[in-house]
């Protein structure tokens, strides 16, 4: 392989001493907090700003915004600032957040600190779902013992930098990992997604600045500090910078989490990596982004770079790195139905777009499952995605408040694309030409 | 502070309200303690938790019931939560879910006469990389085939934990994992809530 896919950053010390990674103690013994101390002594907080700008690093939670121009959006004047770190990861697909807080949750405390001190911010929020009460518990204990080694609290080794860290727990709600949701339900509010402008960075947790920043984003922190941001940058390509972790899933041999360097190709990814199909069987389509991403599939993008640009210029997104690999045995129909009945149940309904197309889309899915599929049914699958994304393009256009509403129609319309086939032979008595003609009439049917 | 409340849980309330900016931001936590005393998020919990933030309780209840994890009736002593979503399904999750419902004896959504196991689908658990995944009050097992799915579901008849740990269940029923897991933890849950302190349910013993 011609790419270096070691991992250097994120996972190293995990990987190098996995009986006690996540304890204080390994965390000093491997050269931790020393970047928080160097930027607290040598650096001024535009310093760090600095840096991290010049790391490229973009955010790791979905949207791929670099985090340096993210920053540089608080407005200057206005304090309190909140920083408040996504740890809300639900994108099914994606696992990467719950291992770095279960196995090096002091690297994210110490990236957490160093961002405080960087954009003056004295209260920090760690929101993580709810359904993860060990990654919670782990990162609460290293929280503990930084408060008592005294690298949170008050005038921090004696520099009058107080920070405070709270971590808060959701309740089951995938929408709460959009950020204006998060805020939402971080003030004690349903978690309903806010029309934005404003901005968090403008207007946020209690309508005053806010940052927020993905788990892993912020865990690479401490190594952009330590050893600079231009460091960081050199990795990989310039506008895919530094490593990610990618959560690999479905029907792999090896499924898990992997830190790489972008760069490589799909083919790479998935068979060394990811270490081939299982049972060999054949590679039939895959998901490169977590669930809301346009699939690929094998013919055309096999051989393409997992870059955060290629993946977009090749019409679907690189997400929370979330991949999910489909075999030759799976029923494109099942997957698709399986994906949007998802959003269909994690709508929060406030845009009727959203929640009416998305139970559409499930019920139609889910009668052409059942063998009632009506020949009509593939003209109102593409009819009701477009009502809900019009023109169906890439990036979606919006009807809607967030983009979970056009991430319903991305498996619905991978489908049709590639294995249109494969659903038309899905429904009784559907010839090729029985459904162009349903196609042509679905239009007008498609509004009851 | 509720004085029908355990002192510890009073304690507690206090806490989460003095560790947010503004006390509105308390409720979610509260919520999660208020189930604790009460056993679900029963009406009293949620005037409590109003009386507590200072949110009206048609606000509290609006809240209450967007989170799925808040349960508005009594669940079983153990929430078993099957994820169906799309990589366990491709691991055959459905079939898993239809060997705990069958092992139970009873379907997606209900609890045993007896009040002991709850049986849930719940949307991606984070545990992709070995799927299927299954939780029991919210501490995971990962790689969980179907006969290992009927003997967990024995598993929690027969020996009736007190509590809930992850690691033991992962290691009597649990097969591949999205990574490795380190050492084992002796924190878990002691009822259907996450188990997490300071929140509301709080470790069972110290490590
Ligand atoms: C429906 C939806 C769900 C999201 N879920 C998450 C999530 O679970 N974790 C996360 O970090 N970002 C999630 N995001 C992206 C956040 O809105 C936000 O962009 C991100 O947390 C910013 O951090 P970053 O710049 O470090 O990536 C989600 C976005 C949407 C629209
Ligand atoms: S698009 Fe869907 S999830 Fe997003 S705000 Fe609208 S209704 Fe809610
Ligand atoms: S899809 Fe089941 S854990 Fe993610």
């Amino acid at each position: 392989m011609s790419v270096d896919m070691t991992s250097k950053i994120l996972l190293s010390r995990m990987e190098s001493y996995p009986a006690d990674s996540h304890t204080l103690e390994r965390y000093l013994d491997t050269g931790g907090y020393a970047a928080f101390r160097t930027a607290l002594e040598k650096m001024k907080p535009e310093d760090v700003v600095a840096e991290v700008k010049a790391s490229n690093i973009r955010g790791r939670g979905g949207a791929s915004f670099p985090t340096g121009v993210k920053w540089g959006f608080l407005p200057p004047d206005t304090r309190p600032r909140y920083l408040v770190i996504n740890g809300d990861e639900s994108e099914p697909g994606t696992f990467k957040d719950r291992m770095l807080l279960e196995r090096d949750p002091h690297q994210l405390v110490e990236g957490i600190a160093i961002s405080s001190y960087a954009l003056d911010v004295t209260h920090a929020f760690v929101y993580i779902r709810g359904e993860y009460p060990k990654p919670a518990r782990r990162l609460q204990r290293a929280i503990d013992e930084a408060y008592e080694a005294g690298f949170l609290g008050e005038d921090i080794l004696g520099s009058g930098f107080d920070l405070d860290v709270t971590v808060h727990l959701g309740a089951g709600a995938y929408i709460c990992g959009e950020e204006t949701a998060l805020l939402s339900s971080l003030e004690g509010r349903r978690g309903e997604p806010r029309i934005k402008p404003p901005f968090p960075a403008v207007e946020g947790l209690y309508a005053k600045p806010t940052i927020v920043n993905n788990v892993e984003t912020i865990s690479n922190i401490p190594w952009i500090v330590a050893n600079g941001g231009a460091e960081y940058a050199a990795i990989g390509p310039e506008t895919s910078s530094g490593t990610r972790v990618m959560s690999l899933s479905g029907h792999l041999k090896n499924p898990g989490d992997y830190e790489i360097v972008a760069g490589m190709t799909w083919r790479e990814l998935i068979y060394d990596v990811g270490g081939g199909i299982r049972d060999d069987r054949e590679l039939k389509a895959w998901v490169p982004g977590g669930a809301s991403a346009p699939w690929f599939v094998p013919s055309e993008h096999l051989d393409t770079p997992v870059t955060i640009d290629d993946i977009a210029n090749n019409g679907s997104m690189i997400g929370s790195g979330a991949v999910i690999v489909m075999d030759d045995s799976t029923n494109v129909v099942g997957a698709a139905h399986r994906l949007v009945r998802f959003f269909s149940h994690e709508s929060c309904g406030q845009c009727t777009p959203c929640r009416e197309g998305t139970t559409w889309l499930e019920r139609i899915l889910s009668r052409i499952l059942d063998g009632y599929g009506r020949p009509e049914d593939i003209g109102l699958l593409l009819d009701v995605s477009d009502n809900i994304s019009p023109g169906l393009a890439w990036p979606p256009a919006m009807t809607t408040i967030c983009p979970l509403g056009p991430s319903a129609t991305a498996p619905v319309v991978s489908i049709m694309r590639y294995f249109r086939d494969e659903v038309e032979a899905m429904i009784p008595g559907l010839s090729h030409a029985a459904a162009s003609a349903a196609n042509a009439e679905s239009t007008e049917a498609a509004g009851d | 502070m509720i004085s029908h409340w355990s002192h510890e849980n009073q304690q507690r309330a206090q806490q989460l309200l003095d560790a947010y900016p503004e006390k509105q931001s308390a409720a979610m936590p509260l919520l999660y303690l208020a189930a604790h005393e009460h056993g679900y998020v029963s009406d009293d919990a949620m005037r409590e938790v109003a009386a507590l933030t200072g949110l009206s309780s048609a606000q509290v209840q609006a809240v209450a019931s967007f989170y799925t994890m808040y349960k508005r009736a009594p669940v079983g002593r153990y929430l078993v939560s099957v994820c169906t979503s799309i990589s366990c399904y491709l691991r055959g999750a459905d079939d898993v879910l239809a060997a705990i419902e069958d092992e139970a004896g009873v379907l997606d959504g209900e609890t045993t006469p007896d009040g002991e196991i709850s049986v849930e689908h719940v949307e991606c658990s984070g545990a992709c990389g070995g799927a299927p995944a299954v939780s029991v009050n919210w501490e995971l097992i990962e790689g969980l085939g179907q006969d290992k799915a009927r003997d967990l579901i024995k598993w929690l008849r027969d020996a009736k934990p007190a509590v809930v740990l992850g690691d033991e269940m992962q290691l009597l029923f649990g097969g591949r994992k999205s990574f490795d897991w380190g050492p084992p933890e002796k924190e878990g849950a002691i009822v259907a809530l996450p188990a997490f302190a300071p929140y509301g349910t709080a470790k069972a013993e110290g490590e």
